[in-house]
Parts: structure tokens; C-alpha cells; sequence
């Protein structure tokens, strides 16, 4: 009784406010990758073809390239190209990002690639027929798309972002490589104090493991409560 | 004297190296009844997506209501709201009730207040017989159930003229007529409509006049007795008589 106590000691409250940061990191990337994801889902279908192409290049520039890489270049390439503007006396100090600015950054616009592209299939398995029918009793584009594409896209879209929701809590991880205090670097941070590995890895695995899972019951209920009949059978043929 | 409601003038119309229109003109006038027919593929549904703008011609004007929707700076939304259009396929918002298909151009088109809207759209309901299914879901409805409430979704922005494309092709035989007797009592209260169909019994009751187009021009025009019983060209007895043979036995059917 009194190891497990001790081992308690060891772990709390380092654990518990990793988890908070991991909680909260995942939550402002997702809503961020939401903020980037949904104009440039709505861009690549509808906008003219300079704005699609600005969308497209972001989103395969997000998804082709190692969230690492990603991060690393915000991180501390930015402050690079603030030391050049510093040089032709341009504003530069807002380059420089603390590191859980950085996380944010780069985990949001990774995933709003990523988002993206479920929007855009969710909008694109919206029949045209929608939008025929929206313009012809008198909706400008930008009403028949929120009012009428958007409503219906954003349900179908939402099992393969319940799944974006699961993978940003577990891949949030990479950023205790810049020090920023998350489930997995306090756990890295226990390791190397106490050098115990495997029963530290394993605990995090399995903290990991219960936010995945208690997520995705929740997404089940959002979904569940949204459904409207009729639209869930497209979300089966999508 | 009667005012022309719908005005085309010499439309063109090109997908790729298919020429789909060739120079169409027609008019029609306030409560006139216009029922266009001809072989798929004759540009039919794209004259009509012509006149309210959704297919965008090549060359040639359309006036709606006095107003030219093909001028250079036309506010081509407020001009649709004129004009009601009906669907082959429905194409019913599927994240609305049926109340709410009828309620949504109310509110976000025409900015009514939403308890007005409502009353209206439940009014509009009642005129197609559905106001007991406002509650329904489009999935929830049958396909005649479904172009009703279509109907009832454009009637309720008070168009000045009602367009059909193929309104009754895509249902069961058995769901055609309740979608027909909407549309003939719609022709009684004196709406303006143009009807792309296959269906003779409606054009020879209810139309004032016929049009029938072959190859992107308009063949033949006039009262259906003439084009039934008299045809000036040999395509236009050709083409009702197949048609007739091919539809004419659910008519028997139905009589």
C-alpha cells in the first residue's frame, strides 16, 4: 500500500496537468484546424481558381510534409526570418512564438488540411441539385452555401472528424520534443527522474488510451443527437 | 390585355460540341399555361434553366416580368424570386422539414419574420395537402409527397411564373396523378406556367398552348388541338403518336 502511494506521489500532479495541457492544446488546434479546414474546403470547391489553387497548395503542403518538420519550422525556423526582417527594420517580434503558441499553430493548421479534405468530400457528396434549387428561389451563392450545403455537410462530415478529434489527442504528442509540458513529457519527465520506463509508458498509454475513448463516445452522442433522418444513409454511401 | 410574362429571344446554347439550343424564341403570356415537349436531349430542361438564369446562354435575351435577367448588371437573384422552378428530382433540402423547405426562402430570401413565414409556408402546405407532414423529413415523404412540397416551397415566394422541368418522370406511376392535380388547380388559380413533361393527358386538358422541340429549335407551337389532331409537320404527329402509344395506356389506366 505504501509502494503504490509512493508510486502516486511520483506521478501526481505531473500527470494531471500534462493532461490538461494535452487537453487543451488538442482543443485550440482543433478549433484552429477548423477555422483554416472549413474556408479552404469551401474555397477549393467553389471559390475562382486562383483561390482554389491557394487552397490546395495548403492543404497538400500540410498533408505532404512530417508534422515535425512542421512544427520545427515554426518553432525555430520563424525566428530566423525575424532576425532577416530585424535586419530591413520591419516589424519581426511577433515571428517569435512561445512554444505552446508554436503547438498550437502547427498542430492547427495540420489538422485544418486535414479537415479540409473531409469538408470537401462532405460538400461535394451534397448533390448539386442543392444548390440548383437554393439559387433558383433567389439565394445569393454564400446563402445557399451556409444555409443549405454547409448544414447538411457538416453532418456528414462529422464520423471522419470525430476520428480527426481522436488522432489530434493522440499526435498533440510530438510536442514535448519543444518542451512544451504535455501528458507525454511530463511522463518523459517522470522516466528520467525516477527511471522507471515501462510502467510510466504504459501508464500514459493507457491515459491516452481512456481521452480517445471518452471522446469518441462523446462524438457518438453529438452525432446521434444531430441526426436527421434521411442524411445518415448518405453518410454510409459517402 | 395580356402582358407577356416570360419573353426569350433567339437563345443559343453550346456544351462542348453539342449544340442544345439554336436560336429559340417564345412568350408567354399571364395565365397561360405553356407545355413544352419533344425527345430527350432537345435542350427542353435547358431552355427552362435559361429563362431563370441557371444555365447561362451563349447569346440571346430573356425578360422576366418586364425585367431583362440577361442584361449586363441584372440582379439576377431578385429576378429569380419571380420565378418558381420544380425539379425532375425534387432536389427538397434534406436537413428541413417540409415546413421548414418552404420556410427557408421566407426567411432567409425574402427576410420575412419567422412567424409570418411560417403561417405562410403552412398555408402553402395546405394548398398541396400536406400541412398534416409539415413535420416530416424530405426521407420521410414519397416522391409525390416530395415534388408537393417542392411546388409548395416555390409557390410560397410568390412567383410570377411557375416553371416544371419534368416535374412527374422520376415517380411511380401510381404517385403521378396527385402531383398533376396540384399543378391543374395551380393552372385554375391562374398561374403563369411552363411545363416540360411527357405527360399528354395534362397538356391536352390543361395547356393553353404547346410547343414541341426537336434538335434545340422549336418545331411546332400552337393550341394542343392542333398539334394533336392537326399537326402542321409530320415530326410533331410522328413524335405523339409514339409518345401517346408509349404513356397513353396508364392514361386509359387511370380513366
Amino acid at each position: 500500500m505504501d509502494g503504490l502511494l509512493e508510486f502516486w506521489n511520483m506521478i501526481w500532479p505531473g500527470l494531471g496537468k500534462g493532461i490538461v495541457i494535452t487537453l487543451q492544446v488538442s482543443a485550440v488546434a482543433l478549433v484552429l484546424g477548423v477555422l483554416a479546414g472549413l474556408p479552404a474546403a469551401i474555397a477549393r470547391v467553389y471559390a475562382p481558381r486562383w483561390l482554389r489553387w491557394l487552397a490546395i497548395a495548403y492543404i497538400e503542403a500540410f498533408r505532404g510534409t512530417p508534422l515535425l518538420v512542421q512544427l520545427f519550422i515554426i518553432y525555430y525556423g520563424l525566428p530566423d526570418l525575424a532576425r532577416l526582417l530585424e535586419g530591413l527594420g520591419l516589424p519581426s517580434q511577433w515571428l517569435v512564438l512561445e512554444n505552446i503558441v508554436a503547438a498550437y499553430i502547427a498542430l492547427g493548421l495540420n489538422s485544418g488540411a486535414y479537415q479540409a479534405e473531409y469538408f470537401r468530400g462532405a460538400i461535394q457528396a451534397i448533390g448539386a441539385g442543392q444548390m440548383m434549387a437554393a439559387r433558383a428561389m433567389g439565394m445569393t451563392r454564400l446563402q445557399a452555401i451556409v444555409t443549405i450545403v454547409l448544414p447538411q455537410a457538416l453532418r456528414l462530415a462529422l464520423p471522419a472528424w470525430s476520428n480527426e478529434v481522436a488522432y489530434m489527442v493522440k499526435y498533440s504528442s510530438v510536442i514535448f520534443i519543444i518542451a512544451v509540458p504535455d501528458l507525454m513529457a511530463r511522463g518523459q519527465f517522470i522516466i528520467s527522474r525516477y527511471y522507471i520506463p515501462m510502467e510510466i509508458l504504459l501508464l500514459v498509454g493507457a491515459i491516452y488510451l481512456v481521452m480517445v475513448l471518452g471522446i469518441a463516445t462523446l462524438m457518438g452522442q453529438l452525432e446521434r443527437r444531430l441526426r436527421i433522418p434521411g442524411l445518415e444513409l448518405e453518410v454510409e454511401r459517402a | 390585355m395580356s402582358q407577356a410574362i416570360v419573353r426569350v429571344e433567339d437563345l443559343h446554347k453550346t456544351y462542348g460540341a453539342a449544340e442544345v439550343l439554336k436560336g429559340v424564341s417564345l412568350e408567354v403570356d399571364e395565365a397561360e399555361v405553356m407545355v413544352i415537349i419533344g425527345p430527350s436531349g432537345t435542350g427542353k430542361s435547358t431552355l427552362l434553366r435559361c429563362i431563370n438564369l441557371l444555365t447561362r446562354p451563349d447569346r440571346g435575351r430573356v425578360w422576366v416580368d418586364g425585367e431583362e435577367i440577361t442584361a449586363p448588371h441584372a440582379d439576377v437573384d431578385r429576378i429569380r424570386e419571380r420565378v418558381g422552378m420544380v425539379f425532375q428530382d425534387f432536389n427538397l433540402f434534406n436537413h428541413l422539414t417540409a415546413l421548414g423547405n418552404v420556410m427557408v426562402g421566407l426567411t432567409k430570401v425574402k427576410r420575412m419574420p419567422r412567424q409570418e413565414a411560417r403561417e405562410l409556408a403552412l398555408f402553402e402546405l395546405q394548398r398541396v395537402g400536406l400541412r398534416d407532414k409539415a413535420d416530416l423529413y424530405p426521407s420521410q415523404l414519397s416522391g409525390g409527397q416530395k415534388q408537393r412540397v417542392a411546388i409548395a416551397r416555390a409557390l410560397g415566394m410568390d412567383p410570377r411564373v411557375m416553371l416544371f422541368d419534368e416535374p412527374t418522370s422520376a415517380l411511380d406511376p401510381e404517385l403521378i396523378g396527385e402531383v398533376l392535380e396540384v399543378m391543374k388547380k395551380l393552372a385554375r388559380e391562374g398561374m403563369t406556367m411552363i411545363v416540360v413533361t411527357h405527360e399528354m393527358g395534362f397538356a391536352r386538358e390543361v395547356s393553353n398552348r404547346m410547343v414541341f422541340m426537336e434538335h434545340g429549335v422549336i418545331v411546332e407551337e400552337g393550341p394542343p388541338a392542333q398539334l394533336f389532331y392537326n399537326p402542321q409537320y409530320p415530326r410533331t404527329g410522328a413524335f405523339l403518336g409514339k409518345i401517346t402509344e408509349l404513356y397513353g395506356r396508364r392514361e386509359r389506366e387511370e380513366e
